[in-house]
């Protein structure tokens, strides 16, 4: 017997007293899914969530995305951005009038390359109010993984209308990316460790800034 | 000298000798826990930064349950959707495999720590690399990977900063959260100056013992090793079976660096490390962040389905690993420790543990759940695994703590017996039971009784007169008055106190 055999055969004579039923009669859950969490505000909560994890956020009417997106990248003094494939292109031409150098990744860049780059800007899918996340499933206009982790600063757009209460509603929407084999990225802030003396230090390896721009 | 002998000279720092993990060639020769914590416990230093990161963390958890207005419901929700995973596991497993296979992932089988070591060095030697990046996983740590990769010329590069200074301070995690809290931050100083430069990137001249610089040290240390990697090893938190999914919950961001530039992943999963749906992630994110850093979500969660042309490791394998964990769940009763999620929140409430720490516990899952898990995946031969189960008062904090509420206590007590019914097969004699011949002879009637207590009135009148408290008592006494005083017995029993003065009154 070869060891997968060897394993299953170890698990079905460890659960010989186990009944044969499908699981879920044999342990009935009293749980209903996708619930959304009752909060006076879902935007407002968001930001203060998000805040509270040390992004910064920007919160704009829809029109003035590319406005925001222009001062973030002067005030920052980002000189050169990476962008994705699918990324908006009046939100490409704004961070260019900001200043910053703009780079594609077609070709795909070299990860030492990457880390030659101040920044990137990237969509999101879903952000989560309760929790100050933002879940980004890597469509084009998010871009491939490590776009978004090796610069130093990752500028994020989100759509009032993405943001929702809490955790199971977020798993709702983003079930559809994993089934089509989309990998996730949930970002709850920035990187931080508390491994010394557990005392917090923000930014270990990803970006160290997080800036939110909410548009509504 | 080390586990393995190497020939060649060695690529990453040595651990301290002897084994923590489990399913090793040699026997786990660890002294018994009383032991183990006696030591543990003459070092201030470590009770002191472990006693404040143990209640900090704790209290920060109550704050955030406290949000979550159906918290009991989750747990709840948790445990049954283990549970079902446990009782069904054959199932759930070949559909994970199935999914994995479906989105491009390979999966391995491995008996036990060799195989799976044998099997991940393979791997590793195929793509003709003699180092791996590697996240902090506590599956790795129990089949002691970094050893085995070691002794094939492979260097694993530890990559979370806790791990980083444990890695190269030639030493253990002493919790499984914050495993370098044992170290303050000019012991790390120190660590980093010495050893950093040997293995990759020296610190910066003039490096200050501020946290921040520690950590600013580590982060020019390590990517140096993250762009360069051409393989990546992880543990999982979850694999989630209908969707072929892997996820890995992380706060520093050194796990995405090791899931994403590599173009070969790794990553080695427990066999009870699965959730059925992808709806049942809901769950496991609310248990999980809060229960264990005390956040509400920890700063980064990555999750995979096989390879994704274009994005991330080309190649993507699962290596599912049993190493005892069937025989845990052969015992109905011990079963349920299979639920645990790792979260180190029956540790942070534990007495024991926030006094002794985790090297006490000879065994890479230390704690309440360490002294339960520990001996059901190694058995109960070797003397530490006999004693884990007695690390315990037995005051039950973990079990109300416990995110997918674990009986621990119970599984305590069940594990005692297993023990003490060995003893008795093995016919070692022991003392309980000469112990309880007296005693049942005091109980068996009142007169008996009276008469021992008139016993102990007299001696507390005569002999014990000016004694105030019974300290370490000679043998037989010894392992009970070791720790503990006894208090003196009164000079008179309630029982005579009662006749002399309510005695008409039946
Ligand atoms: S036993 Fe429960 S509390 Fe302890 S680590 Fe496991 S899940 Fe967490």
């Amino acid at each position: 017997m070869n060891a997968r055999d060897v394993i299953f055969s170890r698990i079905r004579t460890a659960l010989a007293d186990v009944p044969n039923l499908p699981p879920e009669q044999d342990i009935p859950l009293d749980w209903k899914y996708g619930e959304p969490l009752a909060l006076d505000d879902v935007l407002d909560t968001f930001v203060k969530m998000c805040v509270d994890y040390k992004a910064t956020v920007e919160r704009v009417p829809a029109a003035k995305i590319g406005e925001t997106i222009t001062k973030l990248v002067k005030d920052r003094g980002l000189k050169s951005l990476v962008v994705p494939g699918g990324l908006e292109a009046s939100w490409r031409k704004a961070a260019e009038k900001g200043g910053a150098k703009i780079v594609d990744d077609e070709p795909q860049k070299t990860s030492p390359e990457l880390n030659e780059i101040d920044g990137v800007i990237t969509a999101a899918r879903v952000g989560i109010a309760d929790t100050g996340t933002i879940v980004l499933d890597h469509a084009p206009d998010q871009g491939r993984r490590a776009l978004s982790l090796v610069p130093d600063t990752h500028l994020c757009v989100i759509n009032a209308d993405q943001v929702v209460s809490d955790v199971p509603e977020a798993v709702q929407r983003l079930k559809p990316s994993v089934q089509a084999g989309n990998p996730l990225t949930w970002i709850s802030g920035g990187s931080a460790t508390s491994d010394i003396e557990l005392s917090r230090v923000e930014g270990v390896h990803g970006p160290r800034n997080l800036l939110i721009i909410l548009a509504e | 000298m080390t586990i393995n002998q190497t020939s060649h000279a060695r690529r990453t720092p040595a651990p301290p000798p002897g084994t923590f993990g489990v399913g090793q060639p040699e026997p786990v020769a660890s002294p018994a826990f009383r032991k183990n914590a006696q030591k543990q416990l003459q070092n201030g230093r470590m009770r002191k930064n472990l006693s404040h990161a143990t209640t900090t963390i704790r209290n920060k958890r109550l704050l955030r349950v406290a949000e979550v207005p159906n918290w009991e419901d989750v747990r709840s929700a948790g445990a049954a959707i283990k549970d079902r995973v446990a009782r069904h596991l054959d199932q759930y497993l070949a559909q994970a495999e199935e999914n994995l296979t479906k989105n491009g992932a390979v999966v391995h089988w491995a008996r036990d720590a060799q195989e799976a070591n044998q099997i991940i060095t393979s791997l590793v030697k195929a793509k003709g690399v003699d180092e791996v990046v590697k996240i902090k996983s506590m599956v790795t740590q129990e089949i002691e990977m970094n050893e085995a990769l070691e002794a094939a010329g492979i260097a694993a590069w530890e990559t979370d900063l806790a791990e980083l200074i444990v890695q190269l301070g030639h030493d253990r995690p002493s919790h499984v959260l914050v495993p370098a809290i044992h170290r303050n931050r000019e012991e790390v100083r120190e660590i980093f100056k010495k050893e950093m430069g040997t293995y990759g990137t020296p610190p910066p001249q003039g490096m200050t013992n501020d946290p921040p610089v520690l950590a600013g040290a580590a982060r020019v240390h390590l990517r140096e090793k993250f762009l360069r990697a051409k393989v990546g090893i992880s543990g999982s938190n979850m694999v989630i079976c209908d969707t072929g999914t892997v996820c890995i919950v992380e706060s520093e961001g050194n796990g995405r660096m090791c899931l994403t530039l590599p173009e070969t992943l790794i990553s080695v999963v427990g066999i009870e490390k699965i959730i059925p749906t992808f709806d049942d992630l809901e769950v496991f994110m609310k248990l999980l962040p809060r229960s264990s850093t005390a956040e509400r979500m920890n700063p980064y969660t990555s999750m995979w389905t096989g390879v994704t042309e274009g994005d991330g490791p080309k190649e993507v394998h699962v290596v599912f690993v049993d190493n005892g964990r069937t025989n845990a769940l052969a015992d109905p009763e011990g079963r349920q420790a299979l639920r645990c999620i790792r979260c180190s929140a029956c540790m942070n409430i534990c007495p024991i543990f926030e006094r002794v720490g985790g090297h006490a516990y000879g065994s890479v899952y230390p704690g309440p759940i360490g002294i339960i898990l520990t001996p059901m995946l190694r058995g109960i031969d070797s003397d530490i695994d006999k004693s884990l189960p007695y690390a315990s008062t037995l005051c039950c904090a973990c079990a109300d703590v416990c995110p997918v509420k674990i009986p621990i206590p119970d599984i305590i007590v069940h594990m005692r017996n297993k023990i003490a019914e060995k003893k008795k097969h093995d016919r070692r004699p022991h003392l309980e039971p000469l112990v309880f011949i007296p005693v049942d002879w005091v109980f068996k009637e009142s007169k008996h009784w009276e008469l021992a207590q008139k016993a102990v009135s007299i001696a507390k009148k005569s002999v014990l007169k000016n004694v105030e408290y019974f300290g370490p008592l000679p043998w037989p006494a010894s392992p009970w008055t070791r720790a503990r005083d006894l208090p003196m017995p009164p000079q008179e029993s309630f029982r005579e106190w009662w006749k002399k003065n309510r005695g008409g009154a039946r």
